[in-house]
């Protein structure tokens, strides 16, 4: 409770500190009016157009539709990778061959493209909303694995050796030493696996699906509707910032203020 | 009556012999020092004692009801403030939070640590503020016996002393016994009654001095003439290997 408090005082001043991320993202806007002045219409709609296309999307429940039904997968997948991902990262920290053993597995998982999972997602499931979130959880999963696994493995003996001479029964060395540590490797995985979700499941969507924002863009692909394209593109990049900016962020700031 | 007994302790790691035949008896109200070289099994045996390491030969006996442990590093939780890392010694022996708190504040005054101190993060303290504080988390819990490794051996001698009265204030109520690893002379002939010398490769316990003088009259003179006779003792002399060569 304490914490949300000073979650919520803290954040008027760290939305004050983005005016100079505000000027970095108008002076991109600039840019790609430029672009537009130089390579026409069709091939970079200029942002204001993009932007109008982007208002009548918004008031379209269809588009809206689409939005969450992409957000239900990207969430689903997401989920599945954080609860398979943190509980068998911890079990393999916990245990040094098991971490031994899966450090090339997980090597495997993250050099395969994306690309051929959901190829061979498209195969085993066929094209429904199963494909688009297996894609997102084997992307996604080895991310949070190998944080649980690192914070697992890296709890420091000094610190242990501490608290077995303070006699802490031990459920209290799980909240005071083992839950903070592993939860500092295991959150900043999160995020970089929340990120990867959202960009695997619109990649997944518009090779393996009729629904979500994904297949929309695949849609305005194939009638060359730039504007259309573009708009997506700004919802999918506005709805990651927004996430990553506005809601984890000032979490991140505040669970690691001790951090140098 | 509470004691501290070590009775023909061995101990070794894999092949390598650390310890062998150790034997003391630490009484309540006592303060023992155990000298000797850096490598020695000094932090070992302290381990054992502090049952950090398993014993595998001989006995280790503590009668003592609350111990408490001041690591040669401050060792802090990094992820909690100066409050929290003192509470933590109370909250093992459980404690309520917010008393804890309470507690921990008021000794954290006493350890010259002020009110702007208490929501730091360790990262925000210097090398000596942590050492308070890893102090007064080992007090905090009112131990009857400390166990202490070399915990002054990072500290300016400013510091040093102002921690070590701490220390020489409890020990002349009775209330604290201190069982005190540490390789400086002057530091063990400072506070202890009695200080063993150990010697290395394995470690063994060659030579035993004792001090009657009360610690609140140790000046330094008294400290400074101890030391220099130490220093002239045979033992000593082929334990450090201060012959000249």
């Amino acid at each position: 409770m304490k914490f949300i408090i000073k979650l919520l005082k803290d954040f008027p001043a760290y939305l004050f500190s983005g005016w100079g991320a505000i000027a970095s993202i108008f002076l991109f806007i600039a840019c790609w009016d430029m672009g537009n002045q130089v390579y026409g219409d069709l091939v970079l709609p200029s942002p204001k157009e993009t932007f109008k296309t982007l208002y009548l999307m918004l008031h379209d429940e269809a588009v809206w539709l689409e939005i969450n039904t992409t957000i239900y997968r990207a969430f689903i997948g997401f989920s599945i990778s954080f609860a398979i991902g943190t509980t068998l990262g911890l079990l393999a920290g916990f245990f040094a061959t098991a971490s031994i053993m899966s450090r090339p597995i997980v090597t495997i998982l993250v050099g395969m493209p994306p690309i051929a999972w959901i190829v061979l997602a498209m195969i085993w499931f066929g094209m429904n909303d199963e494909t688009v979130i297996f894609t997102v959880v084997v992307a996604s999963f080895p991310i949070i694995f190998v944080g649980a696994l690192q914070g697992t493995r890296t709890i420091e003996g000094d610190l242990k050796q501490m608290v077995d001479s303070f006699e802490l029964p031990f459920f209290q060395k799980c909240i005071n030493l083992y839950f903070p540590h592993i939860f500092s490797y295991v959150f900043p995985a999160l995020i970089s696996g929340l990120g990867m979700s959202w960009k695997i499941v619109v990649m997944a969507e518009l090779l393996a699906s009729n629904s979500g924002i994904g297949s929309a863009l695949s849609i305005a692909r194939s009638q060359l509707d730039t504007p259309t394209a573009l708009a997506l593109v700004v919802i999918m990049i506005s709805s990651l910032m927004f996430i990553e900016y506005i809601i984890l962020e000032p979490i991140k700031r505040e669970v690691e203020a001790w951090r140098d | 009556m509470e004691r501290l007994e070590v009775k023909n302790l061995n101990h070794s790691f894999g092949f390598s012999e650390i310890l062998r035949d150790i034997n003391f008896t630490l009484n309540k109200g006592e303060v023992l020092s155990i000298v000797g070289p850096s490598g020695g099994g000094k932090t070992t045996l302290l381990h054992l004692c502090a049952n950090l390491l398993d014993v595998e030969e001989g006995l280790v006996i503590n009668s003592f009801k609350k111990t408490a442990f001041a690591f040669q590093e401050p060792r802090l939780l990094p992820w909690k403030n100066v409050v929290d890392n003192i509470a933590l010694g109370l909250i093992a022996k459980g404690e309520k939070k917010q008393l804890a708190r309470e507690k921990s504040k008021e000794i954290a005054l006493t350890f010259g640590l002020d009110k702007e101190d208490f929501e730091k993060f360790p990262k925000d303290l210097s090398g000596g503020m942590k050492q308070r504080v890893s102090f007064a988390r080992a007090l905090v819990t009112k131990p009857d016996l400390l166990f202490l490794d070399e915990p002054f051996s990072a500290l300016d001698i400013g510091l040093k002393k102002e921690l070590q009265n701490i220390l020489i204030k409890k020990i002349e109520n009775k209330e604290l016994s201190i069982l005190f690893i540490t390789h400086d002379l002057m530091e063990a002939i400072r506070l202890s009654h009695k200080v063993l010398l150990l010697k290395a490769d394995p470690g063994q316990i060659v030579n035993s001095f004792s001090y009657d003088l009360p610690q609140n009259q140790r000046n330094d003179e008294f400290v400074y003439k101890q030391t220099a006779d130490l220093l002239q003792n045979k033992s000593i002399i082929s334990t450090f290997e201060l012959e000249l060569k």
